[in-house]
């Protein structure tokens, strides 16, 4: 038995009454910031631990698993769909910084999700559940949340600009759609919990029951409701799917349940200049992660290629801009 | 101008290797790894093929835009200090033209199945 298996052993009576040990202990994926593992109680119970690995490098804009925890917590009290977390573990104790939360059914894979015959039933009543949940996940009150940074519009394409301007490249793509959003930048008015990286591809999407679980809260911070709302319209993660939200629904399915569910009204206009922000955002993340391959930080052929991603961006921008010319 | 291979021919030769020979013996990471290889030949290939005529056609739309001789480069980066610079407007109907026609070349070279090139293209036939 591991010395993870047993420490988390010793957890097992408060992850699910009536457990002595765990089971089937087996890593998902594991990035250098971040692991994920699967097992069970031995009373069935299935589960999911997310640690920091002991020597993490770290990510830029995560937050701490712990402030990822009661996120999810705060998330759970307002009515989101979100796995339940069991026990936070402290970065001291043997586990190291982690937390245990349970294991929802479905799938995450945004192709299967947007264009898979088995999710055929859900996709119509998907871009709703959306809107719902993030209504649900924007009514969260700030007080009592653990500290978190504060983002714009503006500082957010500042941080991206920085990004691709550290990059080197010369973009006329990038020029334009930096210097279009920096003349419309909306000011943020009243900031609420944003996800940050509220996407297909993070949500747990179950054949029946539809959306079960939104995942992967470590870009949350505190900004405009637009951003959540535009970055899963953003054509990147549509799989392939003919719909703008997520592949699978329509911009009027997602707007008018988050306004029945209690999401302060937003306009499409202002959604479509989040979309464009997210492809220009993506965009310079396919660039930083080819830089990995050209600087020798990971000489991989697929960090290399990942930098050919950058122009199936710079396509949605330039659509997106001549819709809005 | 080399042939008994063209290098289209290495290409395929390495591509079909990589595909039939190497990929089966393969797990996980390294799988995955050999799909992208096989994707990264067969840019190159359509890049060997068509490169250089996009890049010729862009240089001559930018010679229009700017109004005067240069290379692609030196073009390209005045391009983009203009548009930084708020001398041509994101939105200017020529400049849009000249993004649509250059960004359809290199998408059809990178990434020829990305559902936002066949939009970009219905758009413009």
């Amino acid at each position: 038995m591991s010395d993870l298996e047993q420490a988390l052993s010793a957890l097992a009576p408060t992850l699910d009454a009536g457990a002595r040990s765990i089971v089937n202990l087996r890593r998902l994926s594991g990035g250098a910031s971040q692991e994920t593992w699967a097992f069970e109680t031995d009373s069935g119970a299935p589960l999911i631990l997310r640690r920091k690995p002991p020597s993490a490098t770290g990510s830029g804009n995560a937050v701490p698993l712990a402030t990822e925890a009661a996120l999810i917590q705060a998330a759970t009290r307002a009515g989101a769909p979100v796995p339940k977390v069991l026990a936070v573990s402290p970065p001291d104790s043997e586990i190291g910084e982690a937390y245990v939360m349970g294991r929802l059914e479905g799938e995450t894979l945004g192709k299967r999700i947007a264009r898979d015959p088995p999710f055929a039933g859900v996709r119509p009543g998907l871009a709703a559940q959306c809107g719902k949940a993030l209504a649900a996940i924007h009514s969260i009150p700030l007080e009592g949340l653990p500290e978190l940074a504060t983002s714009s519009a503006l500082t957010e394409l500042e941080k991206y600009e920085s990004v691709y301007r550290g990059a080197g490249a010369e973009r006329p793509i990038f020029e334009a759609a930096i210097r279009y959003l920096r003349d419309r930048a909306p000011q943020l008015d009243a900031p609420v919990l944003v996800h940050g990286d509220f996407r297909n591809g993070n949500i747990m999407v179950h054949p029946e029951q539809g959306l079960t679980g939104v995942l992967d809260w470590e870009l949350a911070h505190l900004g405009d409701p637009a951003e959540d709302l535009g970055w899963i319209c953003t054509r990147s993660w549509r799989f392939g799917g003919g719909k703008p939200v997520g592949g699978f629904g329509d911009y009027a399915d997602l707007l008018e349940a988050y306004e029945a569910a209690g999401g302060k009204p937003v306009s499409l206009q202002r959604v479509l200049y989040w979309e464009m922000l997210g492809s220009l955002k993506w965009g310079c993340m396919c660039l930083t992660m080819y830089l990995a391959y050209a600087t020798g930080s990971d000489p991989s052929v697929e960090r290399a290629m990942i930098g050919r991603r950058t122009s199936e961006t710079e396509i949605d921008l330039v659509a997106l801009l001549e819709a809005a010319a | 101008m080399i042939s008994h291979p063209t290098s289209a021919e290495l290409m395929d030769s390495v591509i079909r290797f990589i595909e039939e020979r190497v990929s089966p013996q393969l797990k996980d990471r390294d799988a995955f790894h050999a799909r992208v290889a096989v994707n990264a030949l067969a840019a190159i290939k359509r890049e060997m093929a068509g490169g250089a005529a996009a890049e010729a056609a862009q240089v001559e739309r930018l010679i229009e835009l700017l109004g005067h001789d240069g290379d692609w480069a030196e073009l390209n980066s005045e391009l983009c200090t203009k548009i930084r610079e708020g001398r041509l407007s994101p939105t200017d109907p020529a400049l849009l033209a000249h993004f649509k026609a250059s960004i359809i070349d290199q998408v059809r070279i990178d990434q020829p199945n990305y559902a936002g090139l066949k939009a970009l293209e219905q758009g413009s036939t």
